[in-house]
């Protein structure tokens, strides 16, 4: 158990020194998914055979005193939004189940060339839409600290994958909250970077304007490790930002004095869970002893995020998922079409019919319902009084993140305003699934980045997760303070003991 | 005995051009026409998950090029929008335009007919970057349909142009038309080649129809489209003009009494037919295309593309009048077969120091040919220095003009050097004293023209060239009649 409990960096060094061999490592992560994937579902792929046929050649190219890259050996799980040329990519969806890319992401060649090893592929909510991975087409994720309870999502799997010892790094991607609000329920580490700051390029998109890659880890050192590999200007992503990456590692180990963090009373609005919020007053509590000051600051429009990112995010998304029609790849519907277009059908062609089925069959409900919300928000009439309105409550909500980062430096507060919740809890309501990325959306909103990790856990044993915001391109601070955090608990260290369901 | 037709046709115009890059729009992929089918693609063209949109900046500089020709308004922020809509050939489900804020408008492009009939400026309402969709391929076989799609053509650069209901007539739409091709192949931004779908028309005609009352009717507007040369353009808005006005006559419906229809011109038929219509009229529910950051457009950046834009036809037409004091309508015939003739036509007249004559021998010798032999004139074989020498050598009165087309008839066949040419021929200047011999010979031996000369006819003198030249091919006719009239007169 020990190398599978090894932080990726201390992992990456034990690899270099040759404590342990890449195949070592691979052959414990890959046996520890197969004794445990079964009961937590958060893996749609598992490489076995690739991830021990690359650890062999990094194992080989390393005895051979030839270079091998700054993660070799690196076990990572891929969230199944990223594409891979080697690995069925799926978006969890029954659209795409069985469709291999032509190519790698570009966060996935990166990592190939730092020679990371891609265990498999984690499960998530259909196309990244949900906060619960229930809407995977490939069933449910279960939280690891409690196999009747979600894990949260979109990057639902990714997030259980690390908690549970499968992979100690993954990736994942985020739009509303779909790295750091699993990461909080989960009990690790996500960090959403500003936008641009990792290439989307690849990337099976959802919301175009909102969505980012992040890494998802025990512990902020790890982020701070994989930023350094994904991070980057990419001249294939237009909206990449072209500034050099910092070395996030060499940052972490400074203490915080002077730091301003702010703190939200917008956040403590009805609906937070006292044991959050107990724990989140906690966690402010350690950062001040570590010499951050707290302050409070106003995000005013913060109320308006939901509505606001759920009318962007299925507008963009509605028109993202046009390109799956049953015509090109993917999904078609194999029912016959005779009969469209005459008198009495419900299809005014047989190729109107060919786009209705294979649509009906191979998206799920969310992803339906996002589809036609953002569809009928775009429609002639409609436009500026959902779509256009929504992006100026957008700027509004950026400016509010501008001048509270007048006076902070950072902005705390709760991930999640509930610890995990059971499977099937919300599944019935649309609306209060939504809720669950009230504290998430508006670093999306912005642009800016922010991260998640544990900070306490609840009586009965859930985790407790905690957010950090920063300016655009503030990761350096986000990680730092995550990274003081995580040296001054344990929080992050603890370990489900899972493969039973808690009341 | 019904009255004669009296109203306007009002025709407006939509020109889509591919323009002339080597990759396409927002993918590095070959725009390279004739290929085979998806051999040019990329997960980009293809609209594969995942994929992302680069802007070609080449395509967006081909593109102001024109829009600045066109005399447009360049904005200096400008963004894409994704216009939404299903079908095969367009494998994203959207086609990344330009919706509410187009790189340019407000521009227009006269065109003047040489002989004078009319002249015409046409605005422009703007000019806007989009992408092209690819190919569907019909199979015609009824029960067994089958479309097959070739993605070849999806991302190539496309400029639509779109004018002001400006236009009077179906040879003013024809003539604004071959204006605007001549300007953009002028300029490089398109080869506007209609066979192989580089530039596309579809056309917006009404009539306006004064009234005994003083209103003026105004019949539905109609698009025709499938119109795939000039020539069908003139042809179908001269049928639908008359279609609309007998149509007018028996229903009296006006514009805004029923939508807008759509026909599509049958060429072989000669008529323009209905279109299926769609219930509703199309939401393509544009909004700004998220993966792409707006553009913004420079001062200088614009001042730099007009430096380098070269003269638009409208001012090399009115240069060449100017400088050579030749006529409009050379002019125009000069200008009308593209930069590279022109460029032909000023080094002619340079050599030679004239430009009515350089623009008689390139219209009636250099043009006549070429077409005959086609290829472009750049190739022609008949450089401008030996058309010079050849001008050059009947202007000293080496020869005259009909034995210079031989030479140059000559030059074009054997390749050879106008000098060697003249050698070879024979041809040489025929002595004063050999004139002499043979106009006394021709005299003696045609005592009737003597007579007619010696009576004041000297116009009977022209008679006796033909057989001095069956005599000695390089007489010089003019030379020969006035030596036979000077010495009939000194008989």
């Amino acid at each position: 158990m020990q190398l599978l409990e090894l932080s990726a960096i201390d992992m990456v060094a034990a690899l270099r020194q040759g404590d342990i061999t890449a195949v070592q490592c691979a052959t414990a992560f890959l046996d520890r998914i197969e004794a445990t994937n079964g009961s937590i579902n958060a893996f749609l792929a598992v490489d076995r055979a690739g991830a021990l046929e690359r650890a062999a050649d990094i194992d080989a190219r390393r005895r051979a005193g030839k270079p091998v890259g700054a993660l070799a050996g690196l076990p990572v799980a891929l969230k199944d939004v990223l594409c891979t040329a080697d690995m069925p990519t799926t978006c969890a969806s029954r659209m795409l189940a069985g469709f291999r890319p032509p190519y790698d992401a570009d966060v996935v060649a990166r990592l190939r060339a730092a020679d990371a090893v891609f265990v498999g592929k984690t499960n998530m909510d259909e196309f990244a839409m949900g906060g619960s991975n229930e809407n995977s087409a490939f069933g449910p994720v279960r939280n690891p600290w409690d196999l009747a309870r979600a894990p949260g999502g979109s990057s639902g799997g990714s997030a259980a994958c690390v908690a549970a010892d499968m992979a100690p790094v993954a990736i994942g991607s985020d739009t509303g909250g779909s790295i750091r609000q699993p990461a909080g329920l989960c009990g690790i580490t996500g960090l959403k970077p500003t936008y641009g700051r990792v290439s989307r390029r690849g990337l099976i998109a959802f919301a175009s304007s909102l969505d980012q890659i992040g890494p998802m880890a025990r512990g902020a050192a790890d982020c701070a490790l994989i930023m350094e590999t994904i991070a980057g200007h990419d001249p294939g992503d237009a909206t990449s930002l072209d500034v050099a990456v910092p070395r996030y590692t060499d940052l972490l180990d400074k203490p915080l004095a002077g730091v301003r963090i702010g703190r939200v009373p917008e956040h403590y609005a009805e609906g937070l869970d006292p044991e959050v919020a107990k724990g989140v007053e906690e966690a402010f509590a350690v950062l001040k002893a570590a010499g951050a000051t707290i302050h409070e600051v106003r995000l005013p429009h913060a109320k308006y995020g939901i509505p606001t990112y759920y009318l962007i995010a299925p507008c963009e998304a509605s028109s993202n998922l046009a390109r799956y029609d049953g015509a090109h790849y993917g999904h078609r519907s194999s029912v016959g079409h005779r009969g469209s277009g005459k008198a009495g059908s419900a299809f005014e062609s047989p190729l109107v019919e060919m786009y209705c089925r294979s649509r009906a069959e191979g998206f799920g409900p969310e992803v339906k319902r996002r589809v036609m919300l953002g569809t009928y928000a775009l429609s002639a009439g409609y436009y500026d009084a959902y779509y256009a309105k929504a992006l100026r409550v957008r700027r509004l909500i950026r400016q509010d993140y501008l001048d509270a980062f007048q006076s902070v430096d950072l902005i705390g507060g709760p991930v999640s305003a509930t610890p995990a919740f059971k499977l099937g809890e919300k599944t019935d309501d649309p609306l209060a699934m939504y809720l669950v990325d009230l504290y998430t959306v508006g670093t999306n909103l912005a642009g800016v980045g922010g991260i998640s990790f544990p900070c306490g856990f609840t009586k009965s044993g859930l985790p407790i997760g905690f957010q950090l915001q920063a300016p655009a391109l503030g990761e350096p601070l986000l990680l730092q303070a995550a990274d003081r955090f995580q040296r001054l608990t344990d929080w992050h260290r603890r370990r489900p003991r899972p493969t039973e369901a808690r009341s | 005995m019904t009255a004669a037709p009296v109203y306007t046709t009002i025709i407006g115009l939509e020109v889509h051009v591919q323009l002339q890059t080597r990759t396409k729009l927002f993918c590095g992929c070959s725009t390279r026409f004739g290929a085979p089918p998806n051999t040019q693609v990329c997960p980009t063209c293809l609209g594969l998950p995942g994929s992302l949109p680069v802007m070609n900046r080449h395509a967006f500089e081909l593109a102001l090029r024109a829009a600045l020709a066109l005399d447009c308004r360049i904005a200096p922020f400008t963004k894409w929008d994704r216009k939404n809509y299903f079908y095969p050939d367009l494998p994203k489900g959207y086609q990344i335009s330009q919706y509410d804020l187009p790189f340019s408008s407000d521009g227009q492009l006269e065109v003047v007919d040489p002989k004078g009939a009319f002249s015409r400026r046409v605005g422009i309402i703007r000019v806007h970057l989009e992408e092209d969709a690819g190919k569907s391929m019909h199979d015609e076989a009824a029960g067994t349909a089958d479309t097959r799609i070739d993605l070849n053509r999806a991302g190539t650069p496309l400029c639509e142009i779109v004018t002001q209901p400006d236009l009077r007539s179906p040879q003013e739409a024809r003539a604004w038309l071959n204006e605007l091709k001549l300007l953009l192949v002028y300029l490089g931004v398109s080869d506007c080649n209609m066979q192989e779908g580089s530039l596309r028309v579809d056309a917006n005609v009404n009539l306006h129809i004064p009234q005994p009352d003083g209103r003026v009717a105004k019949t539905p507007i109609v698009e025709i489209k499938n119109m795939n040369s000039f020539r069908s353009v003139e042809r179908a808005l001269a049928y639908e003009a008359v279609r609309q006005w007998e149509e007018w006559q028996a229903t009296k419906v006006e514009m805004g009494k029923m939508p807008k229809q759509t026909r599509g011109w049958d060429d072989p038929a000669g008529i323009t037919r209905p279109q299926r219509q769609k219930e509703e009229s199309s939401d393509y529910r544009y909004f700004p295309e998220p993966d792409l950051v707006p553009v913004t457009v420079s001062d200088a950046q614009v001042a730099a593309i007009r430096a380098a834009m070269g003269d638009p036809p409208t001012v090399l037409r009115k240069g060449l009048e100017a400088r050579w004091k030749i006529s409009a309508y050379d002019a125009d015939v000069l200008v009308n077969q593209g930069r590279d003739l022109v460029a032909y036509f000023e080094e002619l007249a340079t050599l030679v120091g004239e430009g009515k004559v350089a623009s008689n021998w390139m219209q009636q010798d250099v043009l006549r040919t070429l077409n005959e032999r086609g290829g472009t004139i750049g190739e022609f074989p008949v450089r401008p220095t030996a058309v010079a020498d050849i001008i050059g050598r009947i202007a000293k009165g080496d020869f005259d003009t009909s034995r210079g087309r031989e030479i140059f008839a000559e030059v074009l066949t054997s390749g050879r050097a106008v000098e060697e040419v003249v050698a070879s021929l024979g041809i040489a200047a025929v002595s004063d004293d050999d004139l002499v011999a043979l106009c006394r010979e021709l005299l003696a031996a045609n005592p009737k023209i003597v007579a007619d000369v010696k009576g004041g006819k000297e116009q009977a003198a022209a008679g006796l060239i033909g057989q001095a030249r069956k005599k000695n091919p390089n007489v010089n006719p003019g030379k020969f009649r006035q030596m036979c009239i000077d010495l009939i007169k000194g008989m």
